[in-house]
């Protein structure tokens, strides 16, 4: 039997939910530039110890991260979607850290890889942040010390998700905005 | 080249110039540690650097210690290392009072950084220090954190039951 090469023999991800019909597809924008934005987040790696370690196999082909449409690291925080800590966080490294995120343009997410990065970890002293929630608002925390890079590609997922699923308006919100003025950010 | 030097040459030398200004010398895990006053060090320091024999020509660091028991609540550590006869020494001196000891910058031009963080950690003032300030803490940082009456944990963190650590009356600050 020849291969039918017309029908996709797999299915790269679902359409949005809409209504269809020959020629036409009406979905919302919301969706749409949600399912897009999905598989073209440019993460900025903010990597300070052992968990950076485990985030270069993430890149690394074996895991291979641009699976997911992360293909493209930015060290620029102003062209990065997704600001990826990953490690312990000193307290003299906090300012630092949040002028990074402060540089990032909207919108923009956070996830915190591995137990230091998300409540200071064994770290319990004067010198530790005891997590990045401290000075900045974080969407997804990766637990771990530190986390398999099938942790870590678990936790971009749910970025993932986040980017796919929230609205495209939320960053304009009253509650988001709220959020940020508590961290005291612009 | 000079004969070889060892601990009982040093010792010797540094008796004919000091006397009892510098005592109780041991050997603990086979490096020699002597015993001064804040008024000595420096011009030990400077003898056993400029000395053609001895030849101490490099700190390797400054540290403190803080015995929040003894009358002498601070002792400043000074290791030094003779390159020319690979020796090292442990200098120690007990400071009673207000923690305070003249620099060794103008001995050791690597002194500086080395003081500042021993000031960062203990609170110990060297005086003729001309930029004593805070090194590697943040520098908000209010207390000297190495000092025993501050605690190790951080204490900006509210989720910690001391129950669950066994040591309900433990005084902590928070």
């Amino acid at each position: 039997m020849a291969l039918d090469i017309n029908t996709p023999q797999a299915k790269i991800v679902a359409p949005p939910l809409g209504v269809g019909g020959p020629g036409y597809y009406a979905t919302s924008f919301d969706k749409a530039i949600g399912l897009a934005k999905q598989f073209s987040i440019w993460p900025l790696p903010f990597a300070t110890s052992c968990c950076g370690i485990e985030f270069m196999a993430t890149m690394g082909p074996n895991y291979d991260l641009s699976r997911f449409g992360a293909e493209r690291l930015s060290f620029s925080p102003r062209q990065a979607d997704l600001l990826m800590v990953m490690g312990t966080i000193a307290k003299k490294m906090g300012p630092v850290l949040k002028q990074v995120y402060e540089q990032m343009a909207e919108p923009r997410w956070v996830i915190a890889v591995g137990a230091c990065a998300s409540s200071g970890g064994i770290f319990d002293t004067y010198s530790v942040l005891q997590g990045i929630d401290q000075i900045i608002p974080v969407d997804v925390y990766v637990p771990g010390c530190p986390p398999r890079p099938e942790q870590i590609i678990d936790g971009f997922m749910r970025i993932q998700d986040l980017v796919h699923n929230e609205s495209q308006r939320r960053r304009n919100s009253p509650e988001y905005k709220a959020l940020l003025e508590s961290y005291g950010i612009r | 080249m000079s004969a070889i030097v060892d601990y009982k040459n040093v010792l010797e030398r540094i008796g004919e110039k000091f006397g009892a200004k510098v005592h109780s010398p041991e050997e603990p895990y086979g490096m020699l540690t002597l015993k001064t006053d804040k008024d000595s060090i420096i011009p030990l320091l400077q003898f056993l650097r400029d000395d053609v024999e001895l030849q101490f020509i490099f700190l390797t660091d400054i540290c403190a210690v803080h015995f929040p028991d003894k009358a002498e609540k601070f002792e400043v550590v000074y290791h030094i290392h003779s390159f020319m006869h690979n020796l090292r020494i442990r200098i120690k001196v007990a400071l009673s009072g207000e923690p305070k000891i003249p620099t060794a910058i103008n001995i050791f031009k690597g002194a500086n950084w080395m003081e500042r963080e021993t000031y960062d950690f203990y609170g110990v003032i060297f005086e003729g220090h001309p930029n004593l300030k805070r090194i590697l803490n943040v520098d908000e940082m209010t207390i000297f954190p190495m000092r025993k009456e501050y605690p190790l944990e951080d204490n900006t963190r509210l989720d910690k039951d001391d129950k669950m650590f066994g040591r309900i009356n433990v005084n902590r600050e928070n």
